[in-house]
């Protein structure tokens, strides 16, 4: 197994505010892990570090051997890591099916000049990049709201369009923050499938936010816990469950 | 008369230019602009002296001053548009000014505030709509491109735009230079339309008013902003002959529509067979659904 994405003692500051402290995790490729801990422990800071929305404060994150600490957003993208958000951010007056072109058009780039004249590769990369996303969309299940303005999704499509425009990057690394955020029983077992799903059939690595327990007990063989910005716990599902560190984050001293 | 329609449209085809290249920029790329007469008047004087003193030919005059004012526009981009939020708005601000103070006070070049006379008078109705047409269809190339989508992605959310790839700086800076080159090419129309370029021409009235037009027509449509262009030069020429309560329409004109429609004539719609046809079967709809209500009570 190799290592996809390593942090080695990551801490994040703002102002006097320790929002991450220390913080060393190693995602092999292909595994599917869970990132768990209470509220404001750090998780969507630690996808926001990762994804080079925040810079890191101490520490080095390494994607694939190569440090990317210094690199902005969208070259982190291009390296192969998407990731969803905790709130919806849709291209809300788009539609469904523009939202995921808009993703998916990043692997077939043509200049300004053929974008300008409609000539050379725009009707060949266009229809590509139509026809990739409307696979997509049928992949999860969105076909037939494809020209929808995206606004108008019910909710829970919305987090699964969401994954499907993560997916139209073709990453190797993605990072759902809280997917199932939201919706109700029948939604998450739905959402289960859909998240086992792409991850075999893309040959993903997933690191999960969630705090659906039941939902991250099941899929992911391996989780982490923060609590206060700093990892608790980490290993199987049995030995989080069983873990007293992470007894005492979730439910307090006896 | 003749003279008189033919110059109106003349000038209708020259605003509608102008508001080509403010929709891009504000419409869908979602950055506010207050300074875009300065890039018109780069165009415009850059034309004037080419074929004044250089006696250039006109259509290579007025690209270049296109081009120019696209060149200032990408350097003003470069640092403005880096920082996330209104700080472009702000600097446009000094920016409409400082250029039109520069050309006031370049005398040697620009013959200061007096202003330019004697330009060729090269922009004709035929070579103001060939312009038009050109342009207008580019810009719909380039909406309907992944430009366009890059553009719209960085005006409805950016952190998620940089997220999917965008290097949204880049798509921001693009947006200004090319609507940049927009406004300089109307510029340089205006000064072959005018014979004449003064700097008060370009002063923040001016880049108010393509503001104005483009959230007029509305934000994010082509078409819209042809629209909006056509309506607001129409009311400001039509009611010329009664002149002190032209600039009274023009604003009732404005506060109408924004209060009936705050998100400009056509929203972001474009005008197209199916937007029309979508029209006409939503009244046709509600009629129907009008007298099915009423048929229902009287039983």
């Amino acid at each position: 197994m190799t290592v996809l994405l390593e942090l080695k003692g990551v801490s994040k500051s703002f102002g006097g505010v320790q929002a991450v402290e220390n913080m060393s995790l190693k995602l092999e490729k292909g595994e599917l892990t869970g990132l768990i801990g209470p509220n404001g422990a750090g998780k969507t800071t630690v996808f926001n570090l990762i994804t080079a929305v925040y810079d890191v404060t101490k520490g080095d994150i390494e994607y694939k051997g190569i440090n990317i600490n210094k690199l902005k957003t969208y070259q982190v993208v291009s390296l192969g890591i998407a990731r969803t958000f905790q709130n919806l951010r849709l291209f809300s007056g788009s539609s469904v099916l523009e939202n995921v072109m808009s993703a998916a058009q990043q692997s077939h780039k043509y200049s300004f000049c053929e974008a300008i004249t409609h000539l050379g590769r725009w009707n060949k990369f266009e229809k590509k990049i139509q026809d990739e996303s409307m696979q997509l969309l049928e992949r999860v299940g969105l076909a037939d709201r494809a020209h929808q303005r995206a606004a108008t999704l019910p909710y829970g499509l919305q987090r699964r369009l969401e994954i499907a425009r993560a997916c139209s990057l073709r990453p190797e690394l993605l990072l759902l923050d809280e997917p199932a955020a939201g919706m109700n029983s029948e939604e998450v077992e739905q959402l289960n499938i859909l998240i086992q799903d792409i991850h075999k059939d893309y040959n993903l690595t997933i690191l999960l936010i969630e705090h659906h327990m039941d939902m991250v007990m099941e899929i992911c063989p391996h989780i982490i816990c923060m609590n206060f910005g700093a990892k608790i716990a980490e290993g199987s599902p049995e030995c989080i469950q069983s873990h007293p560190e992470v007894l005492k984050a979730y439910l307090g001293e006896e | 008369m003749q003279g008189y329609v033919a110059g109106i449209i003349t000038l209708l085809a020259i605003n509608c230019i102008a508001a080509l290249g403010v929709s891009l920029f504000t419409g869908f790329t979602g950055i506010f602009t207050l300074g875009h007469a300065g890039y018109m008047a780069i165009g415009a004087y850059t034309a004037a002296i080419l074929t004044f003193k250089y006696s250039v030919h006109f259509i290579p005059a007025i690209i270049c001053g296109g081009l120019l004012a696209m060149i200032v526009a990408y350097l003003i981009g470069i640092p403005t548009l880096k920082l996330v939020g209104d700080y472009y708005t702000i600097a446009s601000l000094g920016l409409g000014e400082a250029i039109r103070l520069i050309i006031e006070n370049w005398e040697s070049v620009t013959r200061g505030a007096r202003g330019f006379p004697g330009i060729a008078p090269y922009t004709s109705l035929p070579v103001a709509l060939v312009f038009l047409i050109i342009m207008a269809v580019a810009m719909f190339f380039i909406v309907n491109s992944s430009y366009g989508r890059a553009f719209k992605a960085c005006r409805d959310d950016y952190v998620a735009a940089s997220l999917l790839g965008f290097n949204t700086a880049h798509y921001r800076v693009l947006s200004l230079a090319v609507s940049g080159f927009y406004c300089g090419v109307s510029g340089a129309l205006l000064a072959g339309f005018m014979s004449f370029v003064q700097p008060v021409m370009f002063d923040m009235a001016k880049s108010t008013e393509l503001v104005s037009v483009v959230v007029f027509g509305g934000l994010g449509s082509i078409s819209g902003s042809l629209i909006g262009a056509t309506i607001l030069t129409l009311v400001t020429e039509l009611f010329r002959p009664i002149s002190q309560y032209r600039m009274l329409i023009y604003g009732l004109v404005l506060v109408f529509v924004m209060v009936f429609r705050p998100e400009g004539i056509m929203g972001t719609n474009e005008l197209t067979l199916n937007y029309i046809k979508n029209i006409f079967s939503a009244k046709k709809k509600a009629s129907e659904f009008d007298r099915r209500t009423t048929d229902d009570c009287a039983s």
